[in-house]
């Protein structure tokens, strides 16, 4: 390898250009995440297990894990319906179908707060539906979990549309010839082929339903122990300037982000790089 | 259904009305509450709302800076994806998985790290201090969040189409006496220029609507360091529901009109031989 190729540039150069991208990679993408972990533990190990014991913090990250343990099985069961539709049948709008679902992502975490707000507040068009039920949506958990919903809604059906489409039907009319009805289709047949991709869809959209802050910061309403999730509890510590608490939960945060980055590789290499997505 | 259906499998009907219900009742029937809900004002009180100073100071901030910060992510980008695509280097799965981090890790959380890294004492801005540069508090904050924010979309949209460009026409220039700078230049770059676009577009997006990763580092003083977002999320606090409706309605047309002109650029771009 003393050559160089016409296309590829001198091994010097190739040297300096990887140690120019590593060192800025490093600095600015591995430098937040270890400062996290630093700050945290900046006044040892005792004082983050008393950040963690602490009743608000408890209190954030049961709420966090219930917040997502509604919302993304529901995002799951929506998503795969919507990629059923559109990954195997043709029909007029399916385009459009497709734009809808992809919509929330290109909307501010902030407006997707604000639009429950509108619709559960004063004067909103379900606002007296809501108080006729005696269901308190907003600063509370319903409001939290559906702001949660509008934003992680694209994650299932964009991950699993185009690995279905690329996949055919041709196993599943097979099955329905050989005389399967539906569920056992499902099944048996497409289930088994999209798992993995379902498996990832299902990952970005639980790393975001836990990390989510703008848009339930906008409906949570900050009361602290009771509406409070993971991601609003290190704005209010970090405001106290309580670092060692804030620090504290956001490196519960970044084990996570961590935990779901080593798992996407994981998937990555079962379903190729090219079904890649972006959490 | 007959001129739906015209396949054999089952289960299209349910599937679509599930879909149908939860894309009406999640985002088409909040979305449009959205878009009624200023005019309540008149127009008059909208144009109101959408023209102090300080709406129009947020505005320019948030579009600005990223716009700024997309701009940056190209070539930042572009290096990224060719070291990524192009060179085998030991670390080089780690390093590339590590790209996503900007986006794995919740934005609260890139957020308040940001801002220890870069206040006058963190890591790098007792670098920076001496030099007189300030980052954390400053307009130049909110920038460097959403430059970390921005940068996977552009890596991520360049590398599938870095990884299918013949090698041919590479080698074609370079046989035909072109220099390795000139091949790239005249050759790579241009059968790039889509993907960066639309890469370009991806961030900005992104940039314009970003809140959690910006609130911390940027100070938020009205007037120089405030981005639209916030000023969304201040109107609630006051019970404004109308202003904040009409600054969010405002933010989303002009990003969809920035989005769609990309869209018109990627597209002729294409056809172009």
């Amino acid at each position: 390898m003393t050559q160089t190729r016409p296309t590829q540039e001198r091994p010097a150069t190739r040297a300096a250009v990887i140690a120019l991208t590593l060192v800025l990679l490093t600095g600015f993408l591995l430098l937040p995440l270890l400062v996290v972990f630093v700050e945290a533990f900046a006044h040892g190990f005792g004082a983050v297990l008393t950040a963690l014991s602490e009743p608000d913090a408890l209190a954030a990250i049961r709420l966090t894990l219930i917040v997502a343990a509604i919302s993304v099985p529901l995002n799951t069961v929506c998503g795969l319906a919507a990629a059923w539709c559109i990954g195997r049948f043709e029909f007029p709008g399916r385009g459009l179908l497709m734009t809808l679902i992809e919509l929330p992502f290109s909307v501010s975490p902030v407006v997707s707060g604000l639009v429950w707000v509108l619709l559960f507040g004063t004067n909103g068009w379900l606002g007296t539906v809501a108080d006729r039920a005696n269901v308190q949506v907003l600063f509370a958990l319903p409001g939290l979990v559906l702001a949660t919903v509008f934003v992680t809604f694209p994650f299932v059906a964009r991950t699993l549309i185009p690995l279905m489409r690329e996949q055919g039907s041709a196993e599943e009319e097979a099955a329905v010839t050989l005389g399967a009805k539906g569920w056992r289709v499902f099944w048996h047949v497409t289930l088994p082929n999209i798992r993995w991709g379902l498996l990832y869809g299902v990952l970005l959209c639980n790393a975001r339903a836990m990390g989510e802050f703008g848009a339930v910061a906008v409906v949570s309403g900050h009361v602290r122990g009771q509406t409070m999730t993971m991601p609003l509890q290190v704005e209010a510590l970090f405001n106290d300037y309580d670092w060692v608490g804030a620090f504290t939960i956001a490196g519960l945060l970044s084990l996570l982000a961590l935990i779901t980055l080593a798992v996407k590789a994981v998937l990555e290499w079962r379903i190729g790089e090219h079904g890649r997505a972006l959490i | 259904m007959a001129r739906f259906q015209r396949s054999a499998l089952p289960g299209f009907t349910p599937a679509l009305g599930i879909t149908l219900t939860w894309v009406s009742l999640i985002v088409l029937l909040p979305l449009a509450s959205l878009a009624l809900r200023p005019w309540s004002l008149g127009l008059e009180g909208v144009w109101h709302a959408i023209s102090e100073p300080r709406v129009a100071a947020a505005l320019r901030l948030s579009f600005g800076a990223a716009l700024l910060a997309a701009a940056v992510n190209v070539p930042l980008g572009l290096l990224t994806a060719w070291v990524m695509v192009r060179y085998r280097f030991p670390g080089r799965d780690l390093a590339d998985s590590l790209i996503d981090m900007p986006l794995a890790l919740p934005t609260a959380v890139a957020g308040i790290a940001l801002t220890a890294l870069f206040a006058p004492n963190g890591w790098i801005g007792a670098l920076l201090t001496p030099l007189g540069i300030k980052v954390a508090y400053t307009p130049l904050g909110v920038l460097i969040a959403l430059i970390f924010v921005g940068l996977p979309f552009m890596v991520r949209t360049l590398e599938p189409v870095l990884m299918d460009l013949p090698l041919e026409s590479e080698e074609a220039a370079a046989t035909l006496g072109a220099t390795r700078g000139q091949t790239l230049r005249r050759v790579v770059l241009p059968a790039l220029a889509p993907a960066l676009l639309a890469g370009f577009g991806a961030a900005l997006a992104r940039g314009v609507g970003e809140y959690g990763s910006v609130i911390f580092i940027a100070g938020n003083m009205p007037m120089r360091s405030e981005i639209a977002p916030l000023l969304i999320v201040i109107r609630l606090e006051q019970l404004d529901y109308a202003g904040a409706a009409a600054l969010a309605l405002v933010m989303l047309l002009v990003s969809f009109g920035l989005l769609l002109l990309l869209n018109i650029m990627q597209a002729r771009m294409r056809r172009r031989p």
